[in-house]
């Protein structure tokens, strides 16, 4: 017994000698590159999705070859109650370099009873790709609904809190409160089914008074752009659905995903027209909804093959009728949807390279649009959500 | 009215303070909730804590412990967990941290006695010299596939009782006497596993991952080749031709592989290279046999044996 304990002793110090020299204070650091070639029939700058406004980084992109986000992650324990995250995304547009602070928050490590509480920059916990980051999207562009919405992702500069119940079915529920007086309440719920099958079901609430929300202007050939400017009630719902399965639950060899979304917007309120003189103002009655169902199919090592349909609905009232067409409110009869098909290659989880195919009937015109895209991570392993 | 109410105040602390010692005299009496990370650890536990014990095994046998989701389910688990038993050296790195930031439960943190990683507690093979992606799936820490030498799992069980102990001092002599029980049938199983294995003392063979180092240390295999071309990418034909050729001048006597990895690169080289495949379980429930720890190894000794006859 005594024998034992020594050589365990020994066994220990020879471990921890180890571990002190692979461990310093330097926080864990990850690198993503992104970069696509793309190739599209119509011109990418025509890009509409009628009922719904464009902004910040939704759109097509760059014809041909062009870098995506390249990603820089810093995190790490802080000390033995936080931990802390910095994700900055470097991007080039028109030749210029963007570097734009995507995440930058700490958030409570083991704080008790379930608890956690998250602060700073953060992505939100609405819906369920939401708080991804898109060098782990299985597509290389986000859903349509999530373009016409948050303009890829809705971000937060607030605090959440959330919480785990004690039971066997995974419950959580939390809230967030933000700096635009936008509050998130959100649940999700999940569980196994046998060994092979797990499941997720979440549901989402936004609310917002917004205060002076503006878009990119809607162009439409005019000689002066006008920049309109909402302000007003907005609340948005949401709920989604997540299914994976692998034989076993062995991923490493084959897997399934399942995953759909739903968002609906309802807004109220008034649309400003900055630059107009006088000054034109327009009451706004928005409705907006839009859903996407995708799989992705891992069928051996290494390869995986994803399908995907996106759908868009809106129906926008404003007290003048050619306001609406003016800033792309207007669906025009349309209601845009996109098929995708893509097949990826991931030679080791830190290198991928994936060939998509999109047939986008986003507005009047239909495109086709093939990307071929490479992710590579450099750095620190990261653990990745469910 | 005022006197009734002032009286139902009194009785309702009453059953306040009835209330309070039921709720606060419950975790003495309550099970200890045990979420382990691999099911020879869940094994082990049991063998430990026995009824005393509530034990979830957040992996079966027959999945690769590298590639787990971090999944709702585990969430929950881990929210209410105790102990957590894992191995550490990173094999759980994509999706242990997960759990332990999001589930908000300190007693399964970092220097929490409830955070218990067996590889702290076996002296480590494979250890890196250099660490690069470029040499493929590598852990810093050494390979993490301990479990697969009866001697580690001997020297964590010590160490897994003491933290019952310190965590539920109340039952100390319970934990003490089971630890004492299983380390005199382990101790007992060991030698004889080292005398029926005697025979298997220089035998020479291909492994489909490197995850076991540990028992070719243990029963003195002699490892030729790995399937893999570099630990975690799968087999490619083109390797598998090398190592058909590689066979030739040093001969193996079998290939293996883990109940979880394909099998079919094992059988390919077996065919060609005119050697048994063995499946071997790498953990409890890596087949029908192996139910606990001791007809785990009972069943891979066995099976070795078989190979070579």
């Amino acid at each position: 017994m005594k024998k034992l304990t020594t050589a365990i002793a020994l066994a220990i110090s020879t471990n921890s000698a180890i571990a002190e020299t692979n461990k310093s204070f330097n926080p864990d650091i990850s690198i993503i590159l992104d970069g696509r070639y793309a190739n599209f029939q119509n011109n990418p700058e025509d890009y509409e999705l009628p009922g719904f406004q464009l902004g910040g980084e939704s759109g097509l992109g760059e014809d041909g070859f062009s870098l995506g986000h390249s990603e820089l992650v810093f995190s790490g324990n802080i000390d033995d109650k936080f931990y802390g995250v910095l994700t900055a995304a470097l991007h080039s547009h028109d030749g210029e370099t963007h570097i734009e602070l995507e995440e930058a928050y700490f958030e409570t490590l083991g704080l008790g009873a379930g608890l956690n509480v998250k602060a700073g920059r953060f992505f939100s916990a609405m819906g369920y790709l939401n708080d991804q980051h898109e060098h782990s999207w299985d597509f290389a562009d986000a859903p349509l609904i999530y373009q016409g919405l948050f303009a890829n992702h809705l971000s937060n500069d607030g605090v959440q809190v959330s919480w785990i119940a004690p039971t066997d079915l995974f419950i959580q529920t939390g809230a967030e409160v933000s700096h635009d007086d936008a509050y998130t309440l959100f649940a999700n719920f999940g569980g196994d089914i046998g060994d092979s099958h797990s499941w997720q079901i979440g549901i989402s609430h936004w609310s917002s008074n917004i205060d002076a929300r503006t878009s990119a202007a809607h162009d439409h050939g005019a000689e002066v752009v006008h920049t309109p400017s909402f302000s007003g009630d907005s609340q948005i719902n949401a709920i989604d659905i997540v299914w994976k399965w692998a034989p076993n639950g062995n991923y490493k060899d084959r897997n399934f995903k399942l995953q759909f979304e739903y968002f609906d917007r309802q807004e109220d309120g008034t649309f400003e027209i900055l630059g107009s003189d006088p000054l034109k103002t327009v009451a706004y009655d928005g409705s907006q909804s839009g859903w996407y169902l995708q799989s992705v199919y891992q069928f051996m090592p290494q390869w995986r093959v994803g399908l995907r349909y996106d759908r868009l609905d809106s129906d926008n009232k404003a007290s003048n009728e050619t306001f609406l067409s003016n800033v792309g409110l207007d669906n025009e009869g349309i209601t845009p949807q996109r098929y995708s098909m893509m097949l990826d290659w991931s030679y080791t989880e830190y290198s991928r390279v994936r060939l998509q195919y999109n047939r986008d009937e986003s507005y009047e015109q239909a495109d086709d649009q093939i990307f071929l895209q490479y992710t590579m991570s450099l750095g620190s392993h990261g653990a990745h959500t469910f | 009215m005022v006197r009734i109410h002032f009286k139902e105040t009194i009785m309702n602390k009453k059953w306040y303070i009835l209330i309070l010692i039921i709720t606060f005299s419950q975790p003495a009496a309550a099970k200890l909730n045990v979420f382990a990370c691999e099911p020879e650890w869940a094994a082990l536990a049991k063998e430990l804590g026995g009824n005393k014990l509530r034990i979830y095994s957040a992996t079966t046998g027959l999945q690769d412990p590298h590639h787990i989701q971090a999944r709702p389910s585990l969430l929950a688990k881990a929210r209410r967990a105790d102990l957590l038993v894992c191995t550490g050296a990173e094999l759980e790195i994509g999706w242990l941290p997960i759990l332990l930031r999001r589930t908000g439960n300190r007693k399964i943190q970092v220097g929490q006695l409830g955070h218990f990683m067996a590889s702290d507690y076996v002296k480590m093979l494979d250890i890196p010299t250099v660490v690069d992606r470029s040499l493929g799936d590598i852990h810093a820490a050494g390979n993490p596939h301990i479990q697969t030498d009866p001697s580690n799992i001997a020297n964590v069980a010590l160490v897994l009782a003491q933290r019952l102990i310190q965590i539920d001092p109340r039952r100390a002599n319970y934990y003490q006497r089971r630890y004492q029980n299983f380390s005199k049938r382990w101790q007992q199983a060991m030698q004889r596993w080292k005398k029926q294995a005697a025979i298997l003392k220089g035998t020479s063979i291909v492994v489909h991952h490197k995850s076991w180092v540990y028992m070719e240390n243990w029963l003195g295999l002699q490892e030729v080749a790995t399937l893999e071309p570099k630990p975690g990418l799968p087999p490619s034909s083109w390797h598998l031709a090398q190592v058909l050729r590689t066979l030739k001048q040093n001969p193996a006597k079998m290939v293996i592989h883990s109940a979880y990895q394909n099998s079919r690169p094992a059988k390919w080289l077996a065919r060609r290279a005119n050697i048994p495949a063995v499946a071997l379980p790498s953990t409890v429930g890596g087949n029908k046999a192996a139910k606990d720890l001791f007809s785990l190894f009972d069943n891979i000794i066995n099976q070795l044996k078989a190979a070579i006859k």
